[in-house]
C-alpha cells in the first residue's frame, strides 16, 4: 500500500500541521520543566521566586493543553482519513478548525507570555486552573475558547466524513480508528460544556469588567466538571495507539475488535460525571456528593483494567506469531530494539505504576493526606506525562514516515531517547511521590518554611537531589526527542524516500463480531447525560442557591508578575551556566554522533 | 459477540476490584469516622466578615489578634481569615489534649489551610467556610501552609499551631481567654 503522505497529501499536510503545533508546545513547555523544578529545589534559581507562577503556567498550558490535544487533532485526522479511506470533505474546513486553535493557542500564549514583562499590563499567571477571583487578562480566555471551538469543529468535520462514509456503505459497521475518535469526540463536547459555561458566562465577562463578581465554588466546580474528563481526552488517542498501533508493531493483531469498542463506550459514559473527586476539600459541597464521585470514579477503573487485559494478550499473541513460547520466554522476542515499541511499553508500564498512586487520590478519605502536595504531580507525570507524553513521542518512530514519506533518523537514538525518558521520570516522580507524602506542597516556588518536612525513606534533601537529577534526565531525554524530530521530519541524511506502507492488520476478532448496538451512539449520549444530570444537577443548584450565581461581590485579583529579566533572583553565575549549556551541547553532539 | 473465557474472568474480578474500593472508601466515612470537609460551615460574605456571626468580634484582617475562643473545658474554636500572603491570626495556641473546631474563610481568593502532619487539611475559598474539627493530643508545634496558588508570594504563606503543656496554658494563655459565652455570637 502506498504511504499515507501519498495517497492523501492534503491531508497528511494538516496533519503535520498539527502535529508541529504540538511539538512546538511540548519544547516551549519541556523547557519550563528543568528551571521550574531546579527554582523550586533551590539549586539553580534564574528568576525572581514571583515569575515561578508564570513559568509554570506556561508549562501546565503548553503541555496538558496544547501538547497533547494538538497531538490529538492531528492523529485523529490521520486515523479517520486512513480508517474510512476517503478524503477530508473539504479541506478548507478542516484548514479553518486547525487554524482557530493556532489562533487560540497564540492568544493563549501571549496572554501568559505578558507576565514576564513590564512592557504590557497583559498577563495570565493563574496556572492553568485559572481558579476565580484570581484573573487573567481577557485575552487568556478568549484564546482558550477559540482553541476549543477550533476542537468542536475537528469533531464536526469528522462526523461528517463518517455521515457520508455511512451513506455510500450502507450497513456496515464503522472502522475501529473511526469509531474511537467519534466516541472520544462525544466525550469532549459533554466534556467542555463546563468549562465553555465558566468561561463565557462569567470569567469572559467579568475580565473585561461587564459584570462585577463571580461564585468561586460555581466557577471552580465547572471547571472541575470539565477537568477530569479532559485526562481521557489526553488518553484516548494514547488507547487508540495502544490497541491499534502496538500490536502491529508487536507483529500481532488485537486481541478482540468488540472490546476495544466496549471500552471506548464505558469512557464516553462514565468519564464526566466525576469531576468532584477534585474537590474532596472543598467547603461548600455536602460529603454525600463526594462519596457518589468516588464511587463513580472507581468504576471508571474497568476499562482501563480491560484495556491492560486487551493490550497485554494482543502483545503476547504478536510475540507467538514471532515464535514466541512459554509462560514469560515470549517477552524476549519480542521487538524491544524498537523504540516504538520499548516506548510505548514503558509507558503502559507506568502507567499501571499511576494506577496505584490515582487509587489514593480518588479514595475520598485518604486523599487529604496527599492533596495539593508533590505526590500529585508525581502522579500525573506517571499518567499524562509518560503515559501518554512517552508514548506520542514513542509512536512518531512509526507515524512519522507515513505522514512525511521519509525515513527515521536513527533507531538507535530512538531507543536510548525513550529509555532516558523512563528512567528520569523514575527517579523524579518517584521521589515527587515521597515528599508529597512528607507534605510537601505542590505549586510553590519555594517550599522551605519555618519548620521541616519529614521525608518518607530519605531526606528532603536526598529526595530533592533525586528530582533535580531526574528532571535533567528528562531535559536529556527531550533533547534527544528534538534531535530526531527535526532530522527524521526532513529527511536531514537520508536520500531515500518511503514509498510503502503496511496496512493495519485486522483484530483476531473483527468488527463483525461487534454487538451492532455499540453503534448506537444517540443511546450512549443519552446515558452520559442522564448519569451527569444525576451527579450534578443538586451540587450545582445548591452552589447557586447558597452562594449566589455571581457570588458576593467578588472582586477579581490580578497576581503582580515581577519583569523575569530583572534577574534579581540569580543564584549562580553566568560561566557556569555557559560552562553548563556548553557541555551539555557538545554531549549530546557526541551522543547523536554515536548513535547514528 | 463472543468474548474469551479469559476476558470473562479478568472482568469479574476486575468488578470484584471496584466493589471491594467502594466499600473502603464508604468504611473509612462510616465506619472509621473521617471527618470531611462539606458544607457544614455554610456561606460568608467576604467583604463582611466580621459581621458573621461565626466571626463576630473577630477583627478584620490586619488588626486581628483574636486567638481560640473556649467553648468548654476542653473544646476551642479558632477563627481564621486567609488574605493573600498571610492567614489571620498567623500562629495559635492551645493546650494538650484539646479539640479545635476551626471555621476558616478567605478574604481574596482560594487558598487552602494545610496543618502539616494532622489530617486537618482543608481548601478555603472566598464566601465559603470551611468547618474542620480535630484533636490535639501531645504539646507539639505544627506548621500551617498555604497549598494552594493564591498569588506571587504564595509561597511565603504560613501560619503556626502551637499545641502546650497544661501547666504552659494555664501560666500564659488563660488571662486572656474569651469564653464562648462572653464573645457572643451563635453556637
Ligand atoms: C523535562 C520534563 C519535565 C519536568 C522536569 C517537569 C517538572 C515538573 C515539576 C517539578 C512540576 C511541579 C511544579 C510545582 O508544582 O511547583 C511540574 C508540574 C506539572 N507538569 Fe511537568 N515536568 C516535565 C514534563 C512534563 C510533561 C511531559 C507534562 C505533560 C504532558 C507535564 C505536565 C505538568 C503539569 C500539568 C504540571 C502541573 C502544573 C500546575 O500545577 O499548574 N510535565 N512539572
Ligand atoms: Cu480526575
Ligand atoms: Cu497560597
Amino acid at each position: 500500500m502506498g504511504v499515507f503522505a501519498d495517497r492523501y497529501p492534503d491531508e497528511a499536510k494538516v496533519v503535520r500541521a498539527a502535529l508541529a503545533s504540538s511539538f512546538l508546545a511540548l519544547l516551549i513547555g519541556g523547557a519550563m520543566g528543568p528551571l521550574q523544578t531546579l527554582h523550586r529545589i533551590d539549586y539553580l534559581r534564574i528568576m525572581p521566586s514571583e515569575s515561578y507562577y508564570t513559568v509554570l503556567t506556561l508549562h501546565g498550558v503548553a503541555l496538558v493543553i496544547l501538547f497533547t490535544i494538538f497531538f490529538l487533532v492531528g492523529f485523529y485526522q490521520w486515523a479517520v482519513t486512513d480508517s474510512l479511506d476517503r478524503p477530508a470533505e473539504d479541506i478548507r474546513f478542516t484548514w479553518l478548525w486547525y487554524g482557530l486553535m493556532s489562533l487560540g493557542a497564540l492568544m493563549a500564549s501571549l496572554a501568559i507570555l505578558g507576565g514576564f514583562t513590564d512592557a504590557t499590563d497583559i498577563s495570565a499567571s493563574v496556572l492553568f486552573t485559572f481558579y476565580a477571583p484570581l484573573e487573567a487578562h481577557w485575552l487568556f480566555y478568549v484564546g482558550l475558547t477559540t482553541f476549543i471551538i477550533g476542537t468542536w469543529l475537528a469533531g464536526a468535520d469528522w462526523f461528517r466524513s463518517w455521515w457520508n462514509w455511512k451513506k455510500e456503505n450502507k450497513g456496515e459497521k464503522t472502522p475501529l480508528r473511526t469509531f474511537m475518535v467519534l466516541t472520544t469526540m462525544l466525550m469532549w463536547y459533554l466534556a467542555t460544556i463546563g468549562v465553555a459555561s465558566a468561561v463565557l458566562f462569567f470569567l469572559l465577562p467579568w475580565s473585561l469588567g461587564i459584570v462585577d463578581s463571580v461564585n468561586p465554588l460555581l466557577t471552580r466546580t465547572l471547571f472541575w466538571y470539565f477537568g477530569h474528563p479532559v485526562v481521557y481526552f489526553w488518553l484516548l488517542p494514547v488507547y487508540m495507539i495502544w490497541y491499534v498501533i502496538l500490536p502491529q508493531i508487536a507483529g500481532g493483531r488485537l486481541f478482540s475488535d468488540a472490546l476495544a469498542r466496549i471500552v471506548f463506550v464505558l469512557f464516553l459514559v462514565l468519564s464526566v460525571p466525576v469531576g468532584i473527586h477534585h474537590q474532596y476539600l472543598d467547603p461548600g459541597i455536602a460529603e454525600g456528593f463526594k462519596f457518589l464521585s468516588a464511587s463513580n470514579t472507581m468504576f471508571l477503573l474497568l476499562p482501563s483494567l480491560l484495556t491492560a487485559f486487551t493490550v497485554v494478550a494482543s502483545i503476547e499473541h504478536g510475540a507467538r506469531q514471532r515464535g514466541g513460547e512459554g509462560y514469560f520466554r515470549w517477552l524476549t522476542v519480542l521487538p524491544w530494539r524498537n523504540p516504538a515499541f520499548t516506548g510505548m511499553a514503558l509507558a503502559g508500564l507506568m502507567f499501571a505504576a499511576a494506577g496505584f498512586s490515582g487509587m489514593v487520590n480518588a479514595g475520598m478519605n485518604l486523599n487529604y493526606l496527599v492533596h495539593n502536595t508533590m505526590w500529585v504531580p508525581g502522579h500525573f507525570h506517571l499518567t499524562v506525562g509518560t503515559a501518554v507524553a512517552l508514548t506520542i513521542m514513542a509512536v512518531t518512530y512509526w507515524f512519522l514516515p507515513r505522514i512525511t514519506g521519509n525515513p527515521i533518523f536513527s533507531m538507535r537514538l530512538g531507543l536510548v531517547q525513550v529509555l532516558t525518558w523512563f528512567v528520569g521520570m523514575v527517579l523524579m516522580s518517584n521521589a515527587m511521590h515521597r515528599v508529597g507524602v512528607g507534605g510537601e506542597p505542590r505549586r510553590t516556588a519555594d517550599p522551605f518554611y519555618d519548620f521541616e518536612f519529614e521525608g518518607v525513606i530519605g531526606s528532603i534533601g536526598e529526595l530533592h537531589l533525586q528530582i533535580g537529577l531526574g528532571a535533567l534526565i528528562l531535559t536529556l531525554s527531550l533533547v534527544l526527542f528534538f534531535i530526531h524530530l527535526i532530522f527524521s521530519w526532513f529527511g536531514i541524511s537520508s536520500t531515500t524516500k518511503i514509498t510503502s506502507e503496511a496496512a493495519i492488520r485486522k483484530p483476531l476478532s473483527g468488527k463483525e463480531h461487534a454487538p451492532a448496538v455499540l453503534e448506537n451512539f444517540r443511546l450512549w449520549v443519552a446515558i452520559a447525560a442522564v448519569l451527569i444530570v444525576l451527579v450534578y444537577t443538586i451540587p450545582i443548584a445548591s452552589i447557586i442557591v447558597d452562594g449566589g450565581l455571581f457570588g458576593p461581590d467578588v472582586a477579581p485579583v490580578r497576581p503582580d508578575h515581577a519583569p523575569l529579566f530583572g534577574l534579581s533572583g540569580l543564584s549562580l553565575s553566568t560561566e557556569w551556566l555557559v560552562a553548563g549549556a556548553a557541555g551539555a551541547v557538545g554531549a549530546i553532539a557526541a551522543i547523536a554522533g554515536v548513535l547514528r | 459477540m463472543e468474548i474469551h473465557k479469559y476476558e470473562k474472568i479478568w472482568f469479574a474480578a476486575a468488578l470484584v476490584m471496584v466493589v471491594l474500593f467502594i466499600s473502603s472508601v464508604a468504611y473509612g466515612a462510616v465506619g472509621a469516622g473521617i471527618q470531611m470537609v462539606d458544607d457544614e460551615g455554610g456561606e460568608i460574605n467576604p467583604n463582611e466578615i466580621g459581621e458573621h456571626p461565626k466571626f463576630e468580634g473577630f477583627q478584620d484582617v490586619a488588626g486581628t489578634e483574636a486567638s481560640v475562643t473556649q467553648v468548654n473545658e476542653s473544646h476551642y474554636e479558632a477563627q481564621i481569615q486567609a488574605n493573600h500572603p498571610n492567614f489571620f491570626p498567623g500562629e495559635i495556641t492551645i493546650p494538650e489534649g484539646s479539640t479545635v473546631t476551626f471555621y476558616i474563610t478567605a478574604g481574596d481568593v482560594i487558598h487552602s489551610y494545610d496543618i502539616v502532619g494532622t489530617n486537618v487539611n482543608t481548601m478555603v475559598i472566598p464566601g465559603q467556610i470551611a468547618e474542620i474539627t480535630a484533636e490535639f493530643e501531645e504539646p507539639k508545634e505544627y506548621g500551617v501552609i498555604c497549598t494552594e496558588y493564591c498569588g506571587e508570594l504564595h509561597h511565603e504563606m504560613e501560619g503556626k499551631v502551637n499545641v502546650v503543656s497544661q501547666e504552659e496554658w494555664d501560666e500564659n494563655y488563660t488571662d486572656d481567654l474569651i469564653t464562648i459565652d462572653e464573645r457572643g455570637g451563635d453556637n
